[in-house]
């Protein structure tokens, strides 16, 4: 008899039942529409256990390592824990054991995770501040390469959140973290594949971990970071990753100030408009946007317009609630 | 099923073993949707005539159901019916769906088995199963 596991619920899989019909026929409401494994509706995620293959076919390789699965087609002889994409995560705790201004209001927030933390760079935790103030910040780290968790946190104005993390967060202080989540990671495999990275503003948190991880695992192909702001204030890491340029010779980094004064050595105009110049035509690339929605929304369609394969394209728009 | 089995047998002793394996395995399946549905969305998103309809969704998700799409059309697994199609189209029609949008699609769609190399005679297969749904696509 198989098990799953749902929020505090478990139920038992009648034979050959789909985790789908068994959830539904518990008036659990999973969405759902062909059950087929086609439109991809009633995707959900295992938080502990290993969804079947055939529950995976047709996704995204960053979806399927993240242990989503379709719960039409999920059929599963060992136990599963399941959850929504989006429902309650694995709670850490973690100490604060590093601050640091990167430029005027970005702030990177270094963290050490007091349990086991398993992540991917790119992907984001989200970040208790009380029950009812929880913000999803990106993972600039590699846990392959550094100690800790590093996190860029900008500071919005009255930002209840963010304004906490700058202003009152200290050393040692414990804070409560969920996740990981979120696929907009660098997958192995395919090292001659073009990468293409665009973020503004803190977008360039994700976008740091990902560019560190693909090359420190001997990426090959040509990699181009965007990374644009209104003014060149608004950058930060640019020693670092022009550091990063010399050391990497198929690495570039595009450094994009839209305002109308433009330093030497920055590129004039926004950061996907400049990186679309650059790039027009993207047959075969990789895309990582990361950043302010409107952006991440309209490059998606442009990369893909420009040819970029949909499951090519990750991204991970920064949202902010207007609650 | 030891039932059904022997059915099949039976017909097969009575009319011959079929010699097409169904269109949707002829296509290539799955992994045929799959390269399909990036050049076929790609094109709808390019076409004027009916991108308007495609605005506004989350790509990744308009995505998938363009994929529940192709494999109704390429004669594969699915579980839609008629009603669905109808219901499923039904805030389009509302919003001025009509044949030459249905025309478009269709061409979007012969143009992209095109692209892959498809067979001529497989494509005409494909274009007849999406053209039987246009009477409830376009609620009338
Ligand atoms: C997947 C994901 C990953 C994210 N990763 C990061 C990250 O790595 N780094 C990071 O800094 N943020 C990131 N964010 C955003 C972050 O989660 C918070 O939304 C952000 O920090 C604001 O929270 P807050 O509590 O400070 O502001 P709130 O108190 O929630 O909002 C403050 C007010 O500011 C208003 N506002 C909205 N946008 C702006 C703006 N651009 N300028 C000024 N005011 C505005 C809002 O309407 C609101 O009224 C991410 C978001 C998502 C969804
Ligand atoms: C050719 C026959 C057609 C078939 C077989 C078909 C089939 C489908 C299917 C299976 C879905 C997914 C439903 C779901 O799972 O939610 C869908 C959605 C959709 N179809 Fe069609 N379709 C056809 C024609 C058209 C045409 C002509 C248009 C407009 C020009 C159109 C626009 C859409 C849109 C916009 C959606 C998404 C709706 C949403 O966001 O909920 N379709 N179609």
């Amino acid at each position: 008899m198989t098990t799953i596991r749902y929020g505090n619920k478990s139920l038992e899989l009648a034979e050959n039942q789909s985790v789908l019909d068994c959830l539904n026929g518990h008036g659990i409401p999973i969405p759902y529409a062909c059950r087929t494994g086609v439109c991809q509706n009633c995707l959900m995620r295992a938080t502990d256990g290993t969804p079947p293959a055939a529950s995976q076919i047709g996704l995204k390789d960053s979806l399927r390592l993240s242990s989503h699965f379709l719960a039409c087609a999920c059929r599963p002889t060992e136990n599963l824990d399941v959850a929504l994409p989006d429902d309650a995560l694995p709670s850490t705790h973690a100490l604060v054991s590093g601050l640091e201004l990167l430029n005027h209001d970005i702030m990177r927030v270094d963290l050490e995770a007091l349990s086991p933390f398993e992540y991917r760079a790119g992907q984001f935790i989200n970040l208790v501040r009380d029950s009812s103030h929880v913000r999803s910040y990106s993972l600039a780290s590699v846990p392959r390469l550094d100690k800790h968790i590093h996190l860029h946190v900008r500071r919005l104005p009255k930002g209840r959140v963010s304004g906490w993390i700058h202003e009152e967060l200290s050393i040692g202080q414990r804070v409560e973290i969920r996740g990981p989540s979120g696929d907009c990671i660098y997958l192995p495999g395919k090292p001659e594949q073009a990468l293409l990275l665009i973020g503004t503003g803190s977008g360039l948190a994700p976008l740091y971990g990902i560019l560190r991880d693909a090359l420190d695992q001997g990426h090959q192909g040509p990699v181009r970071l965007f990374h644009g702001s209104r003014d060149f204030h608004g950058l930060y890491l640019m020693d670092e990753l022009r550091k990063m340029e010399r050391r990497f010779p198929n690495f570039s980094y595009f450094p994009c100030v839209s305002a109308s004064h433009v330093p030497a050595g920055f590129v004039a105009g926004r950061v996907h408009e400049a990186a679309l110049r650059e790039t027009h035509e993207l047959k075969g690339w990789r895309v990582f946007l990361c950043g302010h929605p409107e952006m991440v929304k309209q490059t998606r369609k442009s990369a893909y317009l420009a040819g970029a394969a949909l499951r090519d394209i990750h991204a991970d728009a920064f949202n902010v609630s207007h609650a | 099923m030891a039932e059904k089995q022997n059915l099949a047998d039976w017909y097969d002793e009575k009319y011959g073993k079929m010699h097409n394996p169904p269109l949707f395995e002829q296509l290539g399946g799955s992994g045929a949707v799959d390269a399909a549905v990036d050049i076929f969305y790609r094109k709808v998103l390019n076409d004027k005539r009916i991108n308007h309809f495609f605005e506004g969704v989350d790509m990744d998700k308009q995505a998938a159901k363009q994929k529940a799409f192709l494999t109704m059309a390429f004669g594969g697994p699915h579980n839609y019916t008629g009603l669905d199609m109808r219901k499923g189209h039904a805030h389009l029609v509302t919003q001025g769906l009509n044949d030459s949008h249905f025309d478009a699609v269709m061409e979007n769609l012969a143009g992209t088995l095109k692209e892959l190399g498809v067979a001529d005679n497989l494509i005409g297969q494909v274009a007849a199963i999406a053209e039987s749904t246009r009477d409830d696509v376009l609620g009338r």
